[in-house]
């Protein structure tokens, strides 16, 4: 048998889970993992504490995380009920052509008589959309591409890579560029545009959970649960992308961000999101002409940009130090 | 019933490496009798566990294995990957070294009892939690409908090495493998998980491999006993003939080095002077002719095979030991050769 350096993922004692909750970040005492204290301890704390559980412990306790969270909850399903309450769809057309913020339009009006603030409601909820799809997407590829080298290495593993390697050097512009022209002509080209996206971002989760099954299949439980006759699919769905559900989480969240981010990029150079459709990108592009005139058109859909993409970073850290073994790992 | 549920012939291993071939085991014959206990005993690198990962196909791609593993009138080294896996854990079941390792840390203790149990069995989730607790019961769990929502690190070592046997025994195998199965464990804990162990044996009539190379564990449980060195079988033989009668130096060694309660406690713990040879390339001669103190030229020159020597009990024939001085040394000629006085005398 090989001896290894193992390092379990999150080795947490009741106590130590006690202590975090407590929102004391205290380090459990070192023999506390050990098991030294006989068979029945633990016996009558009942109540099992799941990984789950653990993180979302942890992650409660760091007020950025916290604060990020808040802020997209309250964006996200504040924009969902302005696109149904407010009085103004993002659609309709008004007589109040280019009005500064006012009572009645907050955001102002654009040079069409657009309500703004039912304009970049609408741009934040599509752009919600789009990021979600794409993370689905990357996820979804890049966790499969990526378990299967890292489980079977050898030439699967040289192949795949290599295969990552050509995703990442293609260009994301020049193809949006060659398919935009088929892409404006539809409505629902944003739905295109997510898959195209997120078709070309799953490179990082792959090589992230690649590098995790690497180390993971070394893992006893992995040898034992072969040798308990699981079957390698098995092994792989059911025993070991669970244990990589911390990286995955994580990275998924930044690729959210980064998606919202590429997406702006896109429409602000006219290759994204097409009207009608609306997205705070496509909002910021048709505001910079009027930015020192009629301010309200390019400061509001900028600002919002920016704090979506804040706040999602902020859960991306928040989860990281969540999921960080190393934040409570008792040595077993 | 067949008389041998598992059989072991002319095993042999070898593992390429840039250095050369590494013969990890070398020819180990061994049988296994239905309900039996076989224990292997042998320091770091003599082929105990490669023995037991080559019967359960778990070596790594590169190995290359020679002979055969008879179990259930079927050749294991012919079958395919996918045909092993229907052998594996409910045929043949292994129960590792370290408990902390051996769990998925992120799913409970009963998942994982229930994981392996649906893995081979038509059974509904409610059917295999409902058996994953009686296991737990079984292997000594107290309070087991509740701790079956436990995850591994809210159970103790020995509470982990007692599920490892709980998910070991959940399709009832016929043969199982426990490689060092109370090595990473407190001594205070290691005889409960030998009674788990033989809780585990009773209840689905299995054989026990038992691999370790902790001497008293053996003679607790073993019915029969293989000594492995550098990659062979050095001696084999009933637990009585092998404690009682050792006929090979290097075993003798062992028992000499085990520490003694009735000694006044001050005598140094005696040692098997030098260190394993390489496994690497070609060497003639006994393996243990170096660091033995009866060896002569004829050890140095021709490795001795297994032959039957005297045993303690009745002449079955079935006590064996490779060794050129076999009968003297279980005789009792040489007493104790690793003594410290002795060892100069003998060498001169």
């Amino acid at each position: 048998m090989p001896e290894e350096i193992r390092e379990d993922f999150v080795i947490e004692t009741p106590e130590s889970v006690a202590t975090t909750e407590a929102g004391m970040h205290t380090l459990a005492s070192p023999g506390a993992g050990l098991g030294l204290s006989g068979s029945d301890t633990y016996g009558l704390t009942g109540e099992a504490k799941g990984q789950f559980r653990i993180v979302v412990g942890r992650f409660a306790h760091q007020r950025l995380a916290m604060v990020g969270l808040s802020i997209f909850l309250i964006l996200a399903i504040g924009a969902v009920l302005v696109g149904h309450l407010w009085q103004f769809n993002y659609t309709d057309i008004t007589n109040n052509l280019n009005d500064p913020p006012s009572w009645t339009n907050p955001f102002g009006t654009n040079s069409i008589g657009n309500d703004m603030f039912a304009q970049v409601m609408a741009g934040v909820v599509k752009d919600i959309e789009i990021a979600l799809t794409v993370a689905a997407i990357a996820v979804l590829i890049g966790v499969t591409i990526g378990a299967v080298a890292g489980f079977y290495r050898g030439w699967v593993d040289s192949l795949l890579m290599r295969f990552v390697d050509l995703v990442l050097v293609v260009p994301i512009l020049a193809i949006l560029i060659l398919l935009s022209s088929k892409l404006a002509k539809q409505s629902s080209n944003w739905l295109g545009l997510a898959v195209i996206i997120g078709l070309l971002s799953w490179t990082y989760v792959a090589r992230l959970v690649r590098a995790d099954f690497l180390s993971l299949r070394e893992r006893d439980f992995v040898e034992a649960s072969r040798a308990l006759g699981a079957t390698n699919r098995r092994i792989i769905v059911k025993h070991m992308v669970p244990n990589a559900i911390g990286p995955i989480i994580v990275n998924a969240t930044l690729t959210v961000a980064l998606s919202i981010i590429l997406e702006s990029t896109l429409s602000y150079l006219g290759l994204g999101v097409q009207p009608p459709n609306i997205s705070l990108g496509l909002l910021v592009f048709q505001g910079q002409d009027s930015a020192t005139t009629e301010w309200w058109l390019f400061v509001f859909p900028v600002v919002f940009l920016i704090i979506l993409i804040l706040s999602i970073f902020l859960i991306g850290d928040g989860l990281r130090e969540a999921f960080d073994p190393k934040k409570s790992r008792v040595r077993a | 019933m067949p008389e041998h549920v598992l059989q072991i012939e002319r095993l042999e291993v070898d593992f390429p490496t840039k250095d050369g071939v590494v013969h990890a085991v070398r020819g180990v014959d061994l049988f296994l009798e239905p309900g039996q206990v076989l224990g292997i005993v042998g320091e770091s690198g003599s082929g105990k566990s490669v023995t037991a990962l080559a019967t359960m196909g778990l070596l790594p791609k590169g190995a290359q294995v020679r002979g055969a593993i008879r179990f259930d009138d079927t050749d294991l080294l012919t079958l395919k990957e996918k045909q092993l896996t229907n052998v594996r854990g409910t045929g043949i079941a292994m129960i590792f070294q370290d408990p902390m390792t051996a769990l998925n840390p992120v799913y409970t203790i009963g998942w994982q009892i229930s994981e392996a149990i649906l893995a081979h069995q038509d059974m509904s989730k409610d059917a295999a939690r409902d058996r994953a607790i009686e296991l737990l019961a079984k292997v000594g769990i107290p309070n087991p409908a509740e701790r079956i929502d436990n995850y591994p690190h809210e159970f103790s070592g020995g509470m982990r090495q007692r599920a490892v046997i709980a998910i070991g025994m959940a399709n009832d195998p016929t043969v199982i493998l426990a490689d060092e199965p109370t090595t990473a464990l407190d001594v205070t804990v290691q005889a409960q998980v030998l009674t788990s162990l033989r809780t585990a044996m009773d209840e689905t009539g299995a054989a026990l491999l038992l691999i370790t190379h902790d001497l008293g564990v053996i003679a607790g449980l073993a019915d029969r006993v293989l000594v492995m060195y550098a990659g062979r079988a050095v001696e084999i033989g009933t637990a009585e003939d092998v404690f009682y009668r050792p006929s090979m130096p290097y075993t003798l060694g062992l028992l000499g080095s085990l520490p003694r309660l009735d000694g006044d406690g001050s005598a140094r713990l005696r040692q098997i002077p030098g260190a394993p040879p390489s496994m690497l390339g070609d060497r003639t001669g006994c393996p243990f002719a170096p660091r033995c103190p009866l060896a002569t030229d004829l050890c140095r020159e021709t490795e001795p095979d297994l032959t039957v020597v005297p045993s303690v009990t009745s002449d079955t024939g079935d006590h064996r030991a490779a060794c050129h001085y076999a009968e003297a040394v279980g005789r009792g000629d040489h007493g104790q050769v690793f003594s410290d006085g002795v060892v100069d005398n003998v060498i001169v």
